[in-house]
């Protein structure tokens, strides 16, 4: 079932479309960057971006810093929020569910097929940031492979560290994802309508987004789905400063587990009625 | 083959299905009729699994359902309210992806499994165009097709016939004989009253979600014992048969008390000219009339 669902998820146009427009966006930046070659400020606009013009490699992880507030968890919202709600829609649900495909055993593969289009977007975001960061920027007589990169902190990071560290970070992106997975998964089981399963996960998100700008918040914030997004930041840091990528696995991995219990638990015992 | 015993389903405030207690027999061609709204369809989708009872039992097979469906649900064929298809794949693509979703069933085969059944509902050269530029009733025969990719012991159709103009209905009505013929028991839910008294051998009529009628096709239909009779002498007839003609509609009469023979033997000794005369049978419409509440249009 799970093969099934992979075909029928990387065999569908919209799917390979909406990878293509992920990739559209730092493209973008990358070739206004390449033209003006006016970079942000260190410390303003979306990380990273300030380092790529002295080194091109860095767009990969700058390429995910791009799409990860909003373009990434929208992506993933729709392809998750469809997943169930989008075969009730259609009325496939109910066929699948007399094949007969046990209710968990269709959840699992759909999970399994939501999770590895996370993985596949997030991997091929950060390649197309590197290769256009290797083709469009950062070429001066500093920027081959070998030129040392100045990390967060200010002291240099060799290219092996780069690369692992980069590694890392697509592995937390793809994992943020995750929460934003569940919450749509969860969501999809509950209506028959895709548009509102996908909405109702960019609310939550959206929602989490402005409670950590809120001061009055504060207690709630440790707590907020989006709250450790960025801080695969710290990867860059040296040495890295793990506490807060931990904290952001811990609370995503919690979300995950909640939330795939609530939709186990829902759609288990649900009428379709689709 | 399908047993319910007191079967109940409440959504919210409306008993959607209200104590059924259905018997369908191996080898039925089981007309499953009622008004749109009667709760056909929630009984369908109980009877599948989908929907959960709120009490009551269900047997399929004689194994309890839905607590039995990994085992009961592959001997299954169904086409429930409805065809449904992935649009952006072919007719042929989407039941390879769904023989492929049911466990046991074999790669080598599928392939030339999908052709035999698209062949027989025909959709065989339709070629590879995708299911969003099928028309209705194209789709209702994938749909078809799809149910007997199961090659099941029992097929559930719920209005197979919809969408589809005069000659697919001829083809489709031929095509559940032939299955029936072959030793598949068909659970046919239909508002159709005509579909199901040219084909069903039992008939069971929902009301409001209850099962107010379940017999044989035939003994609903037996003879009334009045004899129903045309004349243009209607007149004489109704003086000499005193007491005995029920109902007088101009020519026609019905009569009560004598059989065919012997009532036609009488008037024609008298001298009365006859054009028809044949034992009444009650038609299904008349059946259903009578059983349901004539408010039951909802």
């Amino acid at each position: 079932m799970i093969a099934i669902e992979l075909r029928k998820l990387f065999r569908r146009p919209r799917t390979w479309l909406t990878i293509a427009l992920l990739d559209l966006l730092p493209t973008i930046v990358a070739i206004l960057l390449a033209v003006t070659h006016v970079g942000p400020r260190p410390g303003e606009g979306p990380a990273f971006l300030s380092a790529v013009l002295a080194n091109g490699s860095l767009f990969a992880v700058a390429a995910l810093a791009i799409v990860l507030p909003l373009f990434l968890p929208v992506a993933v919202a729709v392809i998750a929020g469809d997943s169930v709600a989008g075969e009730a829609q259609q009325g496939t649900l109910r066929y699948l569910l007399i094949r007969p495909v046990g209710r968990t055993r269709l959840l699992v593969a759909k999970l399994v097929a939501t999770f590895t289009f996370v993985a596949v977007a997030v991997v091929i975001v950060s390649g197309t940031g590197y290769i256009v960061g290797r083709l469009l920027l950062g070429h001066g007589s500093q920027a081959s492979l070998s030129a040392a990169v100045t990390s967060v902190s200010g002291s240099a990071l060799t290219p092996g560290q780069i690369v692992w560290r980069t590694i890392i970070t697509i592995g937390y992106v793809a994992f943020s994802m995750l929460g934003v997975a569940a919450m749509a998964l969860f969501l999809s089981t509950l209506t028959d309508s895709p548009l509102s399963a996908s909405l109702g996960a960019l609310a939550f998100l959206i929602g989490s987004s402005l409670l950590l700008t809120l001061g009055a918040a504060r207690a709630l914030v440790p707590y907020l789905p989006t709250r450790y997004w960025l801080s695969f930041v710290d990867l860059f840091r040296d040495p890295i400063l793990w506490r807060n990528v931990e904290r952001g696995v811990a609370l995503q991995a919690v979300y995950v587990l909640v939330l795939l219990g609530a939709a186990w638990a829902n759609f288990t015992t649900k009428d379709i009625k689709s | 083959m399908i047993t319910t015993r007191g079967l109940k389903k409440r959504f919210g405030s409306v008993l959607a299905v209200d104590g059924v207690d259905l018997d369908v027999r191996p080898g039925d061609i089981y007309g499953f009729l009622g008004a749109n709204g009667s709760g056909k369809t929630t009984t369908v989708r109980l009877l599948l699994g989908l929907v959960l009872a709120t009490s009551g039992e269900i047997e399929v097979f004689g194994q309890p359902m839905p607590k039995a469906g990994r085992r009961v649900l592959p001997r299954i064929g169904a086409l429930v309210e409805g065809p449904a298809a992935y649009g952006h794949l072919s007719g042929k693509a989407n039941l390879m992806l769904y023989d492929a979703s049911a466990a046991g069933r074999s790669r080598q085969t599928r392939a030339a499994r999908v052709d035999a059944v698209l062949d027989t509902v025909g959709l065989g050269d339709v070629g590879r165009r995708p299911v969003k530029a099928y028309s209705l009733g194209m789709r209702q025969r994938l749909g078809l097709a799809a149910a007997l990719l199961a090659e099941a012991e029992l097929l559930v159709l719920d209005e197979p016939t919809n969408g589809l103009d005069p000659q697919g209905i001829r083809e489709i009505r031929e095509l559940i004989l032939r299955l029936s013929q072959d030793g598949a028991t068909i659970f046919l839910s239909s508002h159709l009253l005509a579909e199901v008294e040219q084909m069903c051998t039992r008939v069971g009529v929902l009301d409001r979600g209850r099962l107010v009628l379940q017999d044989d096709l035939d003994a609903l239909r037996r003879p009334t014992g009045r004899v129903v009779v045309r004349t243009p002498d209607a007149a004489r007839a109704v003086a000499m048969l005193d007491g005995h003609v029920e109902v007088r509609d101009g020519d026609r009469l019905v009569v009560s008390g004598s059989d065919a023979a012997s009532l036609n033997a009488r008037l024609v000794a008298a001298g009365l000219r006859v054009t028809e005369l044949a034992p009444e049978r009650r038609t299904l419409e008349d059946v259903i009339v009578e059983v349901t509440s004539p408010e039951a249009a909802r």
